[in-house]
């Protein structure tokens, strides 16, 4: 290559690397951009077992936000998604602030609060809902010591799913909150930590007013880890309960599975799918702004 | 890993800064609180060992957190060789090795791409690269149920759709942001001279890719390894998508086994089952230790 010495056109320059970008411009152009932009153009036709281009405008919007299972879908993504979110960052950031104490054990206890993120959430919704099985699980064993009228079949009772479902994905995913929050404490400075000492300001005050303000940054990082997680909260249901009793635990991504491969109605998936696009953006949005644009004033 | 402990344990009695008493207040505060949130964490594991060892008489008559009275490896056997789904009754066997040879490829391949890809972002930049790169980075936050149907046809379109590759494809295809992001920033933490030497030397792109990048990113590759080898076999979505039945990975398998609506339910074979499936996470969990927090510190930005 090097051996080249007439000019050669422009386009030709680095052309191994060209070459070698070709996946990853075929992923960006292709996958990323491609499809999502073909989904969102289906999205407002009436694609039932095959993709067509009978334009019916908003209507499978219309008809997606009048159906039931999907307003029980968005309602569940909420409670879940608000819950998780501020029991992970409250978990994740206590336990991460207790390792960081200077303790015995410390790697012993961050690999167990860790262990549940390396399972599968197939695995993660099975054993929960072995554990949560009223007639074996819990409920059983609180009975058994006596309280016999004690209730806690939150998979079997329709108002309270979603919070079955909840403690589920907060035990496989806070351990990765604690990890990302321990390492941002472990960025702080220990001069702070010396000086707000000197100053007699008590520990948990120091952590509330000097330490998670200067954490912001990974504040955030967590938030839009979860968030985005959230969205596409899927083989957790599907393993847990299959979106029952009934449809009470629903989520956004199975009802756009169930409508694209099981009840053939291709452009209420679209739409859906393109809904789920839509939250993404705007949670993402803000974040960039904020990381991008904080960075580019710094 | 008990290595480690003993390591910090040591330091720690060289360095402490102030000796207090054992059992302050504050220790008490401390201790107790991680063993309730350890209990918390390790609960489903121990119950997941407890009910697969139980007999289904035992199951029946206790509960899940009871430990086995007598100890039987029966459902362990079932849940591999005889477990049913459908009308297949040759267990979770087949669904590990599918899992297997869909990982095996999946794996390879995306590693290599990314890194090929990851090489030329850091050392061969070329016009327009840095606007792929962050369309991929962005892409990595896009819901994949958006894309999951057009892919379905690209598959279709090149009769990948349902086979092995075609699954490995979308594996590599997804894998990629957070490879080439890992791969991109080893690459160009490298001194740019070693680069600039080889260049003088006369090597050319692909030549100090595998002399002088590829030996020097052994460690990124590991890491890599183990974020797509956990990623991968805990997949299920793109399995069930992308796969006949014959040819579900694992996840998929044990889904199907425990959540059937058929016959009558033996927890302990479901929890053989499950416990079988995580097991191979697990085992990478924990021999891999802090390089498995790098992996997933870097994965992290996969969400």
């Amino acid at each position: 290559m090097a051996a080249t010495q007439q000019p050669r056109p422009a386009w030709l320059k680095n052309m191994s690397a060209k070459l070698a970008s070709i996946p990853m411009v075929f992923t960006a152009l292709v996958i990323f951009v491609g499809c999502t932009l073909w989904t969102v153009y289906y999205s407002f036709t009436n694609s039932k077992l095959l993709p067509n281009s009978n334009f019916v405008g908003l209507d499978q919007y219309t008809r997606l936000w009048e159906t039931n299972r999907w307003l029980v879908s968005v309602e569940n993504l909420v409670i879940y998604g608000v819950c998780s979110l501020i029991l992970s960052l409250v978990l994740g950031f206590l336990l991460a602030a207790l390792l960081d104490q200077k303790i015995r054990f410390e790697n012993t206890f961050r690999s167990i609060f860790l262990y549940p993120f390396a399972l599968s959430f197939i695995v993660t919704g099975l054993v929960w809902q072995w554990i949560l099985n009223p007639e074996y699980g819990v409920q059983h064993l609180v009975r058994q010591l006596g309280w016999t009228s004690f209730t806690f079949d939150p998979l079997y009772n329709a108002d309270i799913v979603i919070y079955g479902i909840l403690i589920a994905g907060i035990w496989q995913g806070s351990g990765l909150i604690m990890c990302i929050m321990l390492a941002g404490l472990r960025g702080i400075d220990s001069e702070i930590w010396k000086a707000a000492r000197v100053d007699g300001i008590p520990t948990w005050k120091t952590y509330l007013w000097v330490v998670i303000p200067m954490m912001k940054p990974v504040f955030i990082t967590a938030l839009v880890l979860i968030a985005s997680g959230i969205v596409k909260v899927y083989d957790l249901v599907v393993a847990q309960t299959s979106g029952g009793p009934g449809i009470a635990s629903e989520v956004p991504a199975k009802y756009v599975y169930d409508k694209m491969f099981q009840a053939q109605n291709l452009g209420q998936g679209f739409a859906a799918s393109t809904m789920m696009l839509l939250s993404v953006v705007v949670i993402l949005i803000p974040w960039a702004y904020l990381q991008f644009g904080g960075k580019r004033r710094g | 890993m008990a290595k480690s402990e003993t390591n910090t344990r040591l330091r720690e009695g060289a360095r402490g800064t102030k000796p207090s008493k054992a059992w302050s207040r504050r220790n008490i505060f401390i201790y107790g609180t991680l063993l309730v949130a350890a209990i918390y964490y390790l609960l489903p594991l121990y119950v997941m060992v407890v009910t697969s060892l139980k007999g289904m008489p035992e199951i029946r008559m206790g509960n899940v957190f009871g430990p086995p009275m007598e100890i039987t490896f029966q459902p362990w056997v079932k849940a591999w060789s005889e477990a049913c789904t459908g009308i297949n009754c040759d267990g979770l066997s087949r669904g590990f090795w599918n899992s297997v040879q869909i990982l095996i490829p999946s794996v390879t391949i995306s590693i290599a791409v990314a890194a090929v890809n990851g090489y030329a972002l850091a050392n061969w930049r070329f016009k327009g690269a840095e606007v792929f790169f962050t369309i991929l980075i962005i892409g990595a936050f896009i819901p994949y149920q958006i894309m999951i149907y057009p892919i379905v046809i690209i598959l279709r379109e090149l009769g990948l759709y349902g086979g092995l590759w075609g699954l490995v494809m979308v594996h590599t295809i997804f894998g990629m942001p957070i490879l080439t992001l890992l791969f991109r920033n080893y690459f160009a933490s490298i001194p740019e001279e070693l680069f600039k030497a080889a260049r003088v030397d006369g090597a050319g792109f692909w030549g100090i890719f595998f002399k002088i990048m590829l030996p020097m990113a052994l460690p990124i590759i590991v890491v890599a390894i183990i974020l797509q080898v956990t990623g991968i076999w805990n997949d299920f979505l793109f399995g069930v998508i992308y796969t006949k039945p014959d040819l579900y990975p694992m996840t998929v398998q044990l889904n199907n086994i425990v959540n059937s609506v058929q016959g009558v339910k033996e927890y302990n074979v479901n929890m053989a089952a499950t416990l079988l499936t995580g097991l191979v996470p697990l085992v990478i969990y924990f021999f891999s230790g802090k390089l498995f927090v790098r992996g997933i510190a870097a994965g992290a930005v996969k969400g």
